[in-house]
C-alpha cells in the first residue's frame, strides 16, 4: 500500500519545499511508493481537508519552517494528531534557523524595522499588521519564534538549510521503511573536500572575514577564516566548501554535542598560537557577532523566550 | 528573605581546588553559596558546561585555574582564558551580565585569595540578583 505523506510550510523561505525536488530522478521512484495527502505548496488541499482526516492516518508528515504565527502552531498540533510520524524537515523546523535570530528582538522592534524603518518600505500611513480588521482575521504573530520540537513531540529530524540531497535521500528511504534513525554521527571535517590540507596543528594569529582574504584552497580554519565544520554534523559532503565558502553550521551539532556554538567556541580558543594577553584580546574582539557566527541556525534554541533581561 | 545565589565553581585539581582546600584547613570563612566541581584542569571546562550550569539555575559560574605559566598541563589555563573571554561576549549578546562568569587564578597556597574572591563574587551576584537564564 502507498504511504500517505504530508508536507507543511511553516515560517521559512520555501527552500525546503524546493529541496524535495532536488533529489531529481529519485523523486520519480519515490512517487510510486507514496500518496501525497496534504502539501499546500504543491497541491490543492485545504486545512479543512486535513481536519477531516482520521487521526494517525498520515504515515509521515514533514513540517518545514519554524513556528512564528498562531497558524503555524495550529497546523503543527493538527499534523501531530493526524500523523503517525512527524518529521522536523530542515533547519527552521528543527533549530529555528536564520529567522530564529529574530529572538534577539521583541515583536515591537521587529515590526518597527520591517514595516516602518526599512528604507525600501513605503508605509506612509504607518500600518502595522494586526489580527482583527473589519473583514479579515489574521493569525497572531507570536512573541517568539519556536522550533517544532518546542511545540509538539517530534519523531525524527532531517537537518540542513535546506536538507542537502545526500541527507534527504537517506532520510526519505529510512522514513518510508518506518525507521526514524538515520544520518551520520561525525563532524563535517570528516568528509570535507579540503580535509587533506588541514595541518596536524592549526595555529592562527588573527581571524579574517571571508572577503578580507584571498582563499588559497586550504582548510579555512588554517587560513584564519571561521568555519563551523568541526562542530557541525556531516552529511552534506561539504557543499558550501566545494563552492569556496566556509561552513556556517546549518546541519546542527553532532549527536554527541548538545550545544553547537559552545563546541565551536571551545575549538576556536584552541586554535590561537602562543600570543600574549593583549594580542589575544584584540583577536577575540575581531569576532564581532558571537550569536550570528556561532548560533546562526540555533538562536531559537539558545533563546527560546527571547533575549534575556538581566536587571542591572 | 534575602537572595542567596547559587554558584557553580569549576576548580582545577592542581591549583584552585588545592587552594580551596587550603582555605578549609586554614579555617577561613567564605560564603556557603558555592558548589565546587573538581576538574583536572581549568581547560577541561568546556563552554558547554558553563551554558549547562546557567540553564540549570546557576546565578553565577566561577572558574579557578593555575596562574599563567603554572598550568600543570602547560597551556590549559590559556585556553580557558580565551574561552571565558568569548563566553563573556556571548553572555552579553544574550542579555546576561558578563559579571556572572568569573575566572580567577588561585594557586595551591592561596587559601586566603580563594576565600576573598569567592566572597567578592558572591556579593557581586547578590547585587545582580537572580539570573534570568534558567529553563
Amino acid at each position: 500500500m502507498k504511504k500517505k505523506i504530508a508536507m507543511y510550510w511553516g515560517a521559512g523561505c520555501g527552500g525546503c519545499d524546493v529541496s524535495l525536488l532536488g533529489i531529481h530522478e529519485k523523486l520519480l521512484d519515490l512517487l510510486d511508493d507514496i500518496e501525497i495527502v496534504f502539501w499546500p505548496c504543491a497541491t490543492d488541499f485545504k486545512y479543512e481537508d486535513l481536519e477531516k482526516m482520521p487521526d494517525k492516518s498520515i504515515d509521515v508528515a514533514f513540517y518545514n519552517g519554524a513556528i512564528r504565527t498562531e497558524e503555524n502552531e495550529k497546523i503543527a498540533k493538527l499534523l501531530r494528531k493526524k500523523a503517525k510520524v512527524l518529521v522536523a524537515y530542515g533547519s527552521c523546523a528543527s533549530e529555528g534557523c536564520v529567522i530564529g535570530l529574530a529572538n534577539l528582538y521583541d515583536k515591537k522592534q521587529i515590526f518597527n524595522v520591517v514595516y516602518l524603518q526599512n528604507e525600501t518600505t513605503k508605509n506612509e500611513d504607518k500600518v502595522l499588521p494586526k489580527e482583527h480588521t473589519n473583514d479579515l482575521e489574521l493569525p497572531e504573530f507570536l512573541p517568539h519564534l519556536k522550533t517544532l520540537e518546542q511545540v509538539v513531540k517530534v519523531d525524527a529530524v532531517i537537518p540542513g538549510c535546506p536538507p542537502p540531497r545526500p541527507v534527504l535521500e537517506e532520510a526519505l528511504e529510512a522514513l518510508l521503511q518506518g525507521k526514524t534513525n538515520f544520518g551520520k554521527e561525525v563532524a563535517l571535517c570528516d568528509e570535507c573536500p579540503r580535509k587533506d590540507s588541514k595541518p596536524e596543528k592549526i595555529e592562527i594569529e588573527r581571524f579574517y572575514r571571508w572577503h578580507e582574504k584571498e582563499d588559497n584552497g586550504d582548510c579555512f580554519l588554517a587560513q584564519g577564516m571561521i568555519c563551523m565544520g568541526p562542530a557541525t554534523l556531516a552529511g552534506c559532503q561539504g557543499e558550501c566548501i566545494s563552492a569556496n565558502i566556509p561552513c556556517t553550521g546549518c546541519m546542527g551539532p553532532t549527536p554527541k554535542v548538545k550545544d553547537q556554538g559552545a563546541a565551536m567556541l571551545s575549538a576556536i580558543a584552541s586554535l590561537l598560537g602562543d600570543i600574549d594577553e593583549e594580542k589575544e584580546e584584540e583577536i577575540m574582539n575581531s569576532i564581532r557577532d558571537m550569536i550570528g557566527t556561532f548560533y546562526k541556525y540555533r538562536a531559537a534554541k539558545l533563546l527560546p523566550e527571547g533575549r534575556l533581561k538581566d536587571e542591572s | 528573605m534575602s537572595f542567596e545565589p547559587k554558584i557553580v565553581a569549576f576548580l582545577c585539581n592542581w591549583c584552585a581546588y588545592a587552594g580551596a582546600d587550603m582555605a578549609g584547613t586554614s579555617r577561613l570563612k567564605y560564603p556557603a553559596n558555592v558548589v565546587p566541581i573538581k576538574v583536572m584542569c581549568s581547560g577541561r571546562v568546556d563552554p558547554e558546561f558553563i551554558i549547562d550550569a546557567f540553564e540549570k539555575g546557576a546565578d553565577g559560574v566561577f572558574i579557578g585555574g593555575c596562574h599563567p605559566g603554572d598550568c600543570h598541563y602547560v597551556n590549559g589555563n590559556y585556553r580557558t582564558r580565551r574561552r571565558v573571554k568569548m563566553m563573556k561576549k556571548l553572555l552579553e549578546e544574550m542579555g546576561i551580565n558578563p559579571k556572572r562568569l568569573r575566572l580567577e587564578w588561585v594557586s595551591a597556597t592561596e587559601g586566603q585569595k580563594f576565600a576573598r574572591v569567592i566572597e567578592e563574587f558572591v556579593n557581586e551576584i547578590k547585587e545582580l540578583g537572580p539570573s534570568p537564564w534558567r529553563k
